[in-house]
């Protein structure tokens, strides 16, 4: 699929130093519309830090400098005439540890469109928090409770909480950090299946330490290793056949 | 079968060698560990038992306090003593200025009117023999007790030709008898009192005239020198509170907000180390040198009244500043970056995420901080007595401008006042009052957390 | 002995657990080929008593396809293997298929012997036509398997080729059986005889063919079944990166 779909971002020669430490020593990339792409590699391999350039999550810590180029649809994200706000609303992020808002179901969901002003009227943002949460999967579940705080749902719903939130504000692409990192297999299975349902509306990337996860859910998938792209391949072809020794001896378990 | 069921046996009766040294090492782990738990648990005894002796102490002695020998008498506002013209009224053509005369002069016609008359009067149709003992008589009832009168007749003058029976404070020496508070056994020549007042005091007391009653002038009445009975905290307690207003207005806001700036915003540089660092010293810095700064400074160059609560609250608000930073920053720190990254990653600026997200979860660490420093203000003593705050002031404050006091000051110089026997118990009721404060004020920083505090 | 290409995993265990499937297919690789070289033996000096050796050999073989087969689904299970310890498993599962059928193939060229009735033996040219035939089954058997033991693909490449040759033997051997039979009717059923081991022989070579083409695929990640020798070649000059 990947080869005839648009591509949506594009990175170019991205290099990111935190202080003196180079964490990425030039990254090329493209991710296409509507495809899932997972990065894989060791801790601190720069896959995390990849992803939090996509929607200058990184921005965010200090010391952090971002060099090269990404474009989303064509458009450098580091464009003084773009500001941050309206890159996060269309690059949407979902984390490691599922981190709803203290507040009610509803209020995290509506958090979003109202910080961007997405709806008018009560109505409008009660149908916004309706389908992102059906969207989400998570309706039939909470649709009785939603006045009740998000925290007190269990580790796998708040998950899909998050996502739904990301969800809310309509994004383009949704970038998932480790998102079952923190949730038990029935969990994960939940947000893998809901990951696949999500394809056809958003471009997704996701970074996992699982790489049965990557090899479930993505389309294709990207090894990272000490800050560089290794090796990027359609999913079934890094894992049955990888080209990289490196990349082979890190999804079979071996030491380099 | 029966191998399954040896085997456990088998296994405690001869444990391995490892674990016969971990057996070896317990006990003497256990008695490390209980001598420790003693000697924790007698630290917090004895620090109880010190409270408890220091409560039971101040509060066995400043109760009584609460309670105060009063007089009941029949009081004849008589016409004959109190001359005076009728209170003036504004005349419809008569400017402001005019009337204020006017009535300043009625007021001192007033003035002159001698009110210990209506006392003393009252006194002797209950004691036959007191006409040979005007002196002691004039001084029998508490000074200040005639003013008291005064203000009843300047606020309604048609009280005048009327009786009314009045509880009124005896002089300060009398409660002192009365209470045991100065042994009975001493001769003449040590006593306060003369004898026979002492002799009228005993029998009154039988009677029933004089009994103890609720002290209001105790909380109605600014500090008094000539009237020791009346002396009250109004005037204090007002001065306390005005500064603690100013400390609430000046020093939390401002702390709160430097503490959300570099916490947040403030870049990682020297500069800002060199603040953070002197911000932790200025915490530690003695009060007293708060005092003195705000002496040469507030008074000194910018001219502001001594002995103001204003000067107080501000120099209290310096002191107070670097503990609600600490706190607030603390408290920002502990809230997890989770939830900045949520409303990061949806788009909402910096500001926004503090101010929706941060924010509302530090308010109740925020708050305990905030009215914590405000208690350890309001307990200062060292800083107001250098801006002049240990004066005496017999009014109460109208405004943070106005002479006033401070609780603890009051405390201080109550403590110092020659007439021990009667002070003493007023100390102690005085600093029931500012614990008092205190307590409310730790109270309301736990009702504020509690309510603020969302256990999501 | 233990093989590199298997071995350098974090768990010493997983290389033990893989290298104990290509081991033990190896075993079971040489009962096979054991139980090939007697039918061979049996069926060219009619030694009766080795023929139904060799037929009672065969379950040891059937024995070793299970416990392999079980063994390998537990590496899938608990160790989740990808990409090249996939492919190891893989291959192993389908070589052992290949193995399996030699045996039973073994097994059918004494079970002609058996069913013979005495006397009625082939030609001694036939008898080494065979036997020589034979000797080349079982030597790109041989080749095939320390190909495999290796991860060569250049090497199974070449033994791949040799089935060619066999190939040959086996036209040649049917057109001289079937020119006899149509000289000698009385010669039909020895002929059949020749002609069904000649082809037992032949599915040999084809077996081997196979385990060298699960040989390429563990070494190149490429299923190389049904490709012309051209486009063999080019997978397996395929340098990694």
């Amino acid at each position: 699929m990947s080869n005839s779909a648009p591509v949506k971002i594009s990175a170019t020669d991205v290099k990111v130093f935190y202080g003196d430490n180079q964490a990425l020593h030039g990254i090329n990339m493209d991710v296409y519309q509507n495809e899932v792409i997972s990065f894989i590699g060791p801790s601190g391999c720069g896959k995390s830090t990849f992803l939090r350039c996509m929607n200058r999550m990184n921005d965010t810590i200090d010391q952090c400098r971002v060099n090269g180029s990404i474009l989303l649809d064509g458009r450098d994200i580091h464009d003084p005439s773009l500001d941050v706000v309206q890159l996060r609303a269309q690059v949407g992020m979902v984390f490691q540890k599922p981190n709803p808002f203290p507040k009610s179901i509803y209020e995290n969901i509506a958090y979003g469109p109202k910080l961007h002003g997405l709806a008018e009227r009560k109505a409008d943002l009660d149908d916004i928090v309706e389908s992102s949460l059906r969207r989400a999967g998570l309706w039939n579940e909470v649709k009785d409770r939603l006045d009740q705080p998000g925290t007190g749902l269990s580790g796998g719903q708040q998950q899909r909480l998050c996502i739904a939130r990301s969800i809310a504000v309509s994004p383009e692409v949704i970038l998932m950090d480790e998102p079952c990192s923190a949730l038990d297999p029935i969990a994960t299975s939940i947000i893998e299946e809901l990951i696949d349902e999500l394809k056809q509306n958003f471009t997704i990337v996701i970074v996992t330490h699982n790489m049965q996860q990557a090899a479930r859910v993505s389309d294709r998938t990207a090894f990272f290793h000490l800050g560089n792209l290794i090796e990027i391949g359609n999913t079934n072809d890094i894992f049955t056949n990888p080209q990289q020794k490196r990349t082979e001896d890190y999804i079979t378990g071996r030491y380099g | 079968m029966t191998i399954i069921a040896e085997n456990p046996i088998k296994a405690v009766a001869t444990p391995s060698l490892v674990q016969q040294k971990v057996i070896a090492s317990l006990s003497k782990r256990h008695r490390k560990e209980k001598l420790f738990r003693r000697l924790g648990l007698s630290a917090v005894l004895i620090s109880l038992g010190l409270v408890a002796v220091l409560f039971i102490n101040i509060f066995s002695r400043g109760v009584p306090a609460f309670w105060q020998s009063a007089i009941t008498l029949d009081i004849y506002f008589d016409p004959a003593i109190i001359k005076i013209p009728a209170k003036p009224e504004q005349q419809a053509e008569e400017s402001d200025n005019d009337f204020r005369q006017r009535y300043l002069a009625w007021q001192t016609d007033v003035g002159f009117v001698n009110f210990n008359r209506l006392i003393t009067d009252s006194l002797q149709t209950i004691l036959p023999d007191a006409s040979k003992h005007r002196r002691d008589l004039a001084r029998f009832v508490t000074s200040g007790e005639r003013f008291a009168l005064r203000d009843m007749v300047v606020a309604d003058p048609s009280i005048i030709g009327q009786r009314r029976t009045l509880h009124l404070l005896t002089d300060a020496n009398i409660d002192v008898w009365l209470k045991g508070n100065i042994d009975r056994s001493l001769p003449d020549e040590q006593q306060q009192l003369s004898p026979i007042t002492r002799q009228w005091a005993d029998k009154l007391s039988a009677d029933g005239i004089i009994q103890n009653r609720f002290s209001f002038a105790l909380f109605m009445n600014p500090d008094s020198r000539s009237s020791l009975a009346s002396a009250g905290l109004a005037g204090a307690f007002m001065g306390s509170f005005y500064m603690m207003l100013v400390v609430i207005l000046l020093a939390v806001p401002m702390g709160v907000a430097a503490a959300i700036y570099l916490e947040e915003f403030a870049p990682r540089n020297k500069i800002t180390d060199l603040v953070e660092v002197n911000i932790n010293n200025l915490a530690a810095v003695p009060s007293i040198v708060f005092g003195l700064l705000g002496a040469s400074v507030l008074i000194g160059w910018f001219n502001l009244p001594m002995s103001a609560p204003i000067v107080g609250g501000l120099v209290l608000s310096l002191m107070t500043l670097p503990t609600v930073i600490i706190a607030t920053r603390s408290t920002l720190k502990a809230i997890p970056p989770s939830i900045r990254q949520a409303a990061l990653g949806l788009g909402a600026s910096k500001m926004q995420a503090i101010f929706h997200h941060v924010l509302p979860l530090a308010i109740p660490g925020i708050l305990t901080g905030a009215i914590l420093g405000v208690a350890q203000a309001l307990g200062e003593t060292a800083p107001l007595l250098l801006i002049g705050m240990k004066s005496f002031v017999a009014s109460v404050p109208a405004s943070p401008f106005d002479q006033a006091s401070a609780l603890p000051v009051q405390i201080y110089l109550w403590q110092g006042n020659e007439l021990r026997n009667f002070f003493e118990a007023r100390t102690s009721a005085a600093i029931i009052v500012l614990l008092m404060m205190m307590i409310s004020l730790n109270g309301m920083a736990i009702w504020l957390r509690k309510k603020y505090e969302k256990r999501w | 002995m233990p093989n590199n290409k298997i071995g350098g995993h974090y768990s010493q265990a997983y290389d033990e657990e893989l290298q104990q499937a290509v081991m033990r297919l190896l075993q079971m690789a040489g009962l096979a080929q054991q139980q090939l070289s007697d039918a061979l033996t049996a069926f060219t000096s009619a030694d009766l008593a080795l023929a139904k050796q060799v037929k009672a050999a065969d379950r040891k073989v059937n024995n070793f396809e299970v416990d392999i087969s079980e063994h390998c689904l537990d590496i899938l299970a608990r160790r989740q293997p990808a990409a090249g310890d996939l492919r190891l498993v893989l291959a192993v599962l389908k070589s052992i298929n290949d193995v399996e059928r030699i045996g039973d193939l073994a097994k059918r060229i004494g079970k002609v012997l058996l069913k013979e009735e005495p006397g009625n033996r082939p030609q001694q040219s036939q008898l080494d036509e065979l036997a020589v035939m034979g000797q080349k089954a079982l030597q790109m058997l041989q080749r095939a398997l320390v190909a495999f033991e290796k991860i060569d693909a250049d090497e199974a490449l070449d033994v791949l080729r040799e089935d060619r040759s066999i190939d040959d033997d086996y036209a040649r051997i049917m057109q001289q059986s079937l020119t006899m039979m149509m000289h000698d009717a009385r010669q039909i059923s020895i002929s059949l005889q020749v002609s069904h081991v000649a082809k037992a022989l032949e599915r040999v070579g084809d077996h081997a063919r196979n385990i060298c083409e699960h040989t390429i695929f563990l070494s190149k990640g490429r299923n190389v079944a049904h490709l012309s020798d051209a486009e063999l070649q080019q997978v397996v000059d395929k340098k990694r990166d």
